[in-house]
């Protein structure tokens, strides 16, 4: 009946998130209409950056090179963040493997530096790119650099940690009296994931040992959901909105599962109980089960990284909207537009911040169940 | 596909950031919070539970008082039973006491009043037989005072004799 609900909610979610990227869809086209309708106006007379929708919404979601904070007019204003590469061709770059250096080097894409460059070319578009001595892009180096994902993480991770520490030494000073400040906050959410979360789906024998796990997963997702809609710098890096990270948090808790995982566990995976014809000469249970135990990790990334990436390009569109009817109609049009297009925003926004919070509870939920899977007594 | 293909670079920082985070949250976060959670959820337990066992203990205690008072009021019923019985065999017995003296001292005044009776008839009896002797004294000195008197009494005695 839950699983019902929950896969009904799903639904509805996914046709809002398809209707959604049908606008995004409708927004290209009108620009490209009204780009070419205004053509013979704009190309002698206003010389400006033409208004590219879909490179907008795509450059707010995606990662990059330093933090972009506002531009104004044609100069843009950005935090510089540090590049770190390892080249396996040292003479290209003046005899040197590892490079360090910070991304104003250069300069918004437009220079290259020691033999590198942000690419604009179709296959690496806004990757960091080797070149040889002639120019030509030649591959890609190791690429460490700290992107803005990369130091939205690191934010707030540090954010996650001075607070949940600060918790701990008011807990340790309160020690024995009626919680208080803060730890009203934390406490509730903590026996949320433990009484809610954690002991119906691992069990009340062997929850204890996930309880770290399932905490620093729901917060961690929790803290880089709500850091994502707050737009400006140090915050608003699409981190959950990145499939690497949400990637790397799938498998930690498919590494997990997959450690705790019992006899039972492993047994119902590769000799399930089933007629021996099934598991014979084609292993098509054990096929099955496996593909299952690949599905559960997959499924936990995409759904992360999907609700979080349409949140954000949903309320980029909506902004954008004033800027299509600015340059469809003019001026008076995008300002006529703009109301609409930020009470939307801020309603998308405000459903942004139930969806981060819905997500890190899915997140952790079913990371609770596998590992309850993982661990269940055969009966 | 930018958007779509993950980026080895960031797989790397999250893959560290995320293993420190999770390391420091579980040593010096969750253990200790966790902990104190537990720590206040036993110690309300236990309080609740000393709460009910010291109702139950005041309960007791009640339970134990009126039966002491219960006690004490069937002891007071059994003391005031037995001091009214005490009372009625005293008074019982005193009243017995009483009449055996009253016997007594009827008896042994009506043996006085025998012996004083006994005496007294005797006395009279000594009296009357003195005063008969003083008179038949008299008498016989008056009678006896003639001749012929004398040999009246002392034929009179002879014919008694000779009755005999």
């Amino acid at each position: 009946m839950w699983a019902l609900v929950k896969h009904f909610r799903t639904m509805l979610k996914l046709s809002v998130r398809i209707l959604l990227i049908f606008i995004l869809g409708l927004a290209v086209s009108f620009e490209v209409k009204a780009s070419k309708e205004n053509e013979p106006l704009h190309s002698d007379s206003l010389i400006k950056e033409e208004f590219n929708t879909g490179r907008f919404i795509i450059e707010h979601v995606m990662d990059s090179y330093d933090w972009h904070v506002v531009s104004l007019g044609t100069t843009h204003i950005s935090i510089p963040l540090p590049i770190i590469l390892y080249s396996k061709n040292p003479d290209l770059h003046g005899g040197k493997n590892f490079h360090v250096f910070m991304s104003n080097k250069f300069n918004h894409a437009h220079n290259d530096y020691r033999g590198f460059r942000i690419s604009h070319s179709h296959e690496n578009d806004g990757k960091i790119v080797e070149l040889d001595q002639h120019g030509n892009e030649i591959g890609k180096p190791l690429d460490f650099s700290i992107t803005k994902v990369v130091a939205g993480i690191f934010f707030s991770a540090l954010l996650l940690v001075v607070m949940l520490t600060h918790v701990v030494r008011k807990l340790n000073k309160n020690k024995g009296k009626a919680p208080k400040g803060i730890q009203n906050l934390l406490e509730p959410v903590v026996l949320f994931i433990r009484d809610q979360i954690a002991k119906p789906a691992i069990g009340e024998k062997k929850y204890e040992k996930f309880m770290p796990f399932l905490l620093t997963m729901f917060f961690f997702i929790l803290i880089n959901n709500l850091m994502g809609l707050i737009p400006f710098p140090p915050f608003g890096a699409n981190v959950t909105g990145n499939i690497a990270v949400t990637m790397v948090l799938a498998l930690f808790t498919f590494f997990v599962t997959s450690i705790n995982g019992n006899k039972h566990y492993w047994k119902e995976i590769y000799n399930p109980d089933v007629p021996w014809w099934l598991k014979f000469p084609v292993p098509l249970m054990p096929i099955v089960e496996f593909s299952g135990v690949i599905t559960k990790p997959f499924v936990l990334m995409v759904r992360l990284f999907a609700n979080m990436l349409a949140g954000h390009m949903i309320v980029t569109v909506f902004i954008s909207l004033i800027f299509i009817f600015a340059s469809l109609y003019g001026p008076l049009a995008g300002l006529a537009v703009s109301p609409v297009s930020i009470l939307f925003s801020v309603f998308i926004l405000l459903l942004d911040v139930l969806v981060s919070l819905i997500q890190s509870y899915v997140f952790t939920l079913l990371s609770a169940i596998y590992f309850g899977m993982a661990t269940a007594e055969h009966h | 596909m930018g958007l779509v293909t993950p980026n080895p670079g960031t797989i790397f920082w999250m893959v560290i950031i995320f293993g420190i985070v999770l390391f420091i949250l579980r040593k010096f976060a969750w253990k200790p919070i966790l902990n104190a959670l537990k720590d206040r959820e036993e110690s309300i337990a236990s309080a609740l539970n000393l709460a009910e066992e010291a109702k139950k203990e005041v309960a007791g205690l009640k339970a134990e008082n009126e039966k002491v008072m219960a006690d004490a009021r069937r002891e007071k019923e059994i003391i005031l039973k037995e001091a009214r019985k005490i009372k009625d065999k005293i008074i019982a017995e005193a009243k017995q006491k009483a009449n055996l003296e009253t016997q007594k001292a009827i008896e042994s005044a009506r043996v006085q009043i025998q012996n004083e009776k006994t005496s007294a008839v005797n006395d009279i009896k000594k009296q009357v037989a003195e005063l008969s002797l003083l008179i038949a004294e008299k008498v016989v000195k008056k009678e006896l005072s003639s001749k012929s008197e004398q040999e009246k009494l002392v034929d009179g005695l002879i014919d008694d004799i000779k009755l005999n």
